[in-house]
């Protein structure tokens, strides 16, 4: 029993880290992308941030593992290795929308002087961009990007229903084994994602403490 | 938001403007190319067979989807009632004075927070789902976490209220909960509207884990419809079409009070999020 | 950014008002006939309905009688065995037609029969809380659960078995070596797959209807539970998949009574026994799952 939890807390937190480096990465672009001087660019961000966002993630990992294959995407001959690739690829996807929207109200509050300086000393847009504008949007947005994190830990949880080893499926397995200890079992899940959401939120207060500016 | 973006960049000029017009074109053409390859390969494995696709011409076959909408919108509606009404308690209880009443609110909050709304449906079924349905394990779920999540909004909210509204409140005699009431809340709320729709929005994808405990809504709808005429991935593409519909619908509302209230508020919004 | 929300919306509307017509009625269903679906209505078994019942002693029959009703819980997404159609109104399968034989023997109509959807994890707690008054749910009989609950039958004897596509070479569990299986994440069959036939890789979903999907698409190599399940699948599916026919695990579908009931549960137990002798079972099974050749009605467990 143990063991099942250990394996299950060890699959939550590869599917998690997996997806923060990558949700990080296509967030900051699809940010970028939205206030870039292109306009097919930023039409595009808008339109998949607006269509992804408002989507059950439950379908967009639906279309991410039963989709991509019909496309010839397979990114690994084990099936298990392979369904865990799909379901970051749709837990990126999906987060990626909501660290864009965070960006980009960090983005709006960095005071105007700042990109007009940038400009005025003869920045291009992606040196104002990456070199004076978002690390201060960075800097103002890490509370709002702590929750959209934490929040996207809790939903690796979803990743249980499309052959993905964590937590939640520990949890199942678990309850089908022993039937008369369901509540101790519930509990138990709970304490691990609580005590992992916990650490997750003293790590972004101390990033908050040591960077945030205050407007 | 639109006048720091805008200075991000000179206005185009002639060049500018043409390679504009050249990217756009060329990513069109990328992006059919992207859409006809996809078309190809699902008519290549026969997921566009029109026997795939015709239920969704007959009427039975709608009305069950409109019944999974109704099922999908009613319990976020009680949900979201629900939520919002925990959500305000649980902020003035946190904004308490007293240690002895914020603190433990606090840890409620942090608790019901920091567990996956999967998690908290399904224990809410497990536990008492015999006595109280699908219907009512679901609603639980959803407001336990969401009224957490509001609750900090407007907590947010409240406390981004310039305090000179405060002070002023005060100077003139008014009680706490006077100053509360009448100043600070009606204010925060303006402020946060289109985080809170934004969270509403949130709200009604997470119904969609309501299958999960057999509450019949628009997504176990899906499934059985995809069970009965095997057709999982087209029924699925119709599935998500009408949650994006209905969740479009919720936040353009939001964009059109945004746009109502911001005139009439004091207090910033700041880069406040709903988070899912 | 005004006009491209003014267009979402418009589009968000014009999909809402495309539901609004199309041809009416429903279509048929994909599978073969003969496992249950709505146009095979016409040669649904009929089964008497006893008149002069008395359990006076049964707290569980006493209350269901005074009521009027009988809450049966049963699974909705098991085709052959309890499966509700989207479009229909109550449950096919089986589970259902026993399910009725046992109501008729207790002096239930069907209409007087509540279908309550079970899913595996709260049969015992529906039944201990007196939510259903009996379970018919794919409900395999073991110590573990008789502890809590008392079981009438068993009335089917399931074992686990695979579905493959018709071409397949898979034969049998000892095949399985090197090929994926899919079933359900955390059911018996998969722990089962994991603890004896390592050699498989398993690939586990929420419903048997993905496993399904990814068989098709070749995903995955077989899918596994227990062969009435399968059966259903099969049906629906003639000529694309078959189930390989090799069961090698013993699931007896008992019928699943609140716990000391033991008037209730030697009523239930009669019903079972008559169905044997004078044919209702086998025409049930022929209804629902096909051909009863070599399948034979387990003998009733009063333990």
């Amino acid at each position: 029993m143990t063991q099942l939890f250990l394996s299950g807390t060890w699959g939550t937190l590869r599917l998690f880290l997996l997806t923060l480096v990558g949700c990080l990465v296509l967030g900051t672009i699809l940010a970028a992308m939205r206030v870039s001087p292109t306009p097919v660019l930023r039409v595009t961000a808008h339109t998949y941030v607006n269509v992804v966002r408002n989507t059950p993630l439950t379908l967009v990992m639906f279309f991410c593992v039963f989709g991509l294959p019909y496309l010839d995407i397979r990114f690994a001959e084990s099936a298990g290795l392979n369904s865990m690739i799909l379901a970051t690829i749709a837990l990126i996807a999906y987060t990626a929308c909501f660290v864009a929207e965070t960006l980009r109200s960090g983005i709006a509050t960095v005071p105007v002087g700042q990109a007009e300086a940038a400009r005025a000393i003869g920045l291009t847009f992606g040196q104002t961009l990456s070199t004076v504008v978002l690390p201060q949007a960075v800097r103002t947005v890490i509370p709002p990007l702590g929750s959209v994190i934490i929040a996207m830990l809790k939903n690796t949880s979803i990743a249980s229903a499309f052959n993905n080893r964590e937590l939640m499926s520990a949890m199942r397995n678990a309850i089908e084994l022993r039937g008369d200890l369901v509540i101790t079992i519930l509990l138990a899940t709970a304490v691990v994602y609580l005590v992992l959401a916990l650490i997750l939120g003293r790590v972004f207060d101390l990033l908050e403490k040591k960077l945030v500016i205050l407007r | 938001m639109s006048a720091p973006t805008q200075v991000l960049f000179d206005a185009p000029g002639p060049r500018a403007r043409r390679n504009n017009v050249i990217m756009s074109v060329v990513s069109v053409l990328v992006l059919l190319g992207i859409i006809a390859f996809i078309v190809w390969k699902f008519y290549d494995a026969g997921q566009l067979e029109p026997n795939r696709w015709s239920p969704f011409t007959y009427t039975g076959i709608q009305q069950v989807l409109l019944r999974g909408m109704g099922a999908t919108l009613s319990v976020a509606a009680v949900a979201t009632l629900l939520a919002l009404a925990v959500g305000l308690v649980f902020a003035l209880l946190r904004l308490a004075p007293t240690r002895a009443i914020s603190l433990p609110s606090t840890i409620v909050l942090e608790v019901f927070r920091g567990v996956p709304v999967l998690l908290l449906i399904f224990a809410t079924f497990m536990i008492f789902g015999n006595r109280i349905g699908p219907f009512w394990s679901v609603v639980i779920g959803l407001t336990l976490y969401n009224g957490m999540v509001i609750a900090e909004i407007i907590r947010a909210g409240i406390l981004a209220v310039p305090k000179g509204q405060r002070e002023a409140a005060m100077a003139i005699g008014l009680r706490s909960s006077q100053t509360m009431g009448l100043v600070l809340l009606p204010q925060a709320l303006r402020a946060m509207m289109p985080t809170l729709i934004a969270q509403v929005v949130v709200l009604l994808k997470d119904s969609a884990l309501g299958f999960m405990v057999t509450y019949q809504d628009l997504l176990y709808q899906v499934n059985a419809i995809g069970r009965q005429y095997n057709n999982l991935l087209p029924t699925f593409i119709v599935g998500a079409l009408l949650y994006i519909a209905i969740n479009m619908i919720v936040a353009a509302s939001a964009q059109w009070l945004e746009r109502r209230l911001q005139s009439k508020t004091a207090g910033g919004s700041g880069p406040a999020n709903a988070i899912d | 950014m005004k006009k491209l929300h003014t267009l979402l919306a418009a589009s968000a509307a014009g999909i809402l008002a495309l539901s609004a017509c199309g041809q009416s009625g429903t279509p048929e269903t994909g599978g073969g006939g003969g496992e249950g679906g709505g146009d095979t209505a016409a040669e649904a078994p009929q089964y008497e309905v006893a008149s002069d019942v008395d359990l006076a002693d049964s707290p569980t029959w006493s209350a269901a009688n005074d009521a009027g009703t009988l809450k049966v819980g049963v699974k909705f997404d098991q085709p052959g065995l309890g499966n509700k159609d989207a479009t229909a109104d109550a449950p096919e399968g089986f589970d259902i037609e026993i399910a009725k034989i046992t109501a008729a023997a207790l002096g239930f109509e069907p209409d007087q029969i509540e279908w309550v959807e079970t899913v595996s994890a709260n049969r015992e707690p529906f039944l201990q809380q007196g939510n259903v008054d009996l379970v018919v749910a794919t409900y395999t009989i073991n110590d573990e659960r008789k502890e809590v609950v008392d079981f009438a039958g068993p009335y089917y004897v399931a074992g686990q078995d695979l579905l493959v596509a018709e071409d397949s070479e898979i034969a049998g569990p000892d095949d399985l070596a090197g090929t994926t299986v899919c079933s359900v994440d955390g059911s018996t069959p998969a722990q089962r797959i994991q603890d004896e036939y390592g050699d498989a890789e398993l690939v586990t979903y929420d419903a048997y209807s993905k496993c399904v999907e990814d068989l098709q698409t070749g995903n995955v190599d077989a899918v596994t539970t227990d062969d009435a399940i399968l059966r259903g699948y099969a049906a629906q599916y003639e000529g694309e998949f078959k189930v390989v026919g090799e069961p090698f695990s013993d699931e007896p579908y008992g019928i699943g009574l609140p716990k000391d009931d033991q008037a209730l549960r030697d009523a239930v137990n009669d019903a079972l026994e008559q169905a044997g002798e004078d044919g209702t079972w086998t025409e049930a099974f022929e209804y629902t799952l096909g051909d009863s050749s070599g399948v034979e009605q387990p003998a009733v467990d009063r333990y």
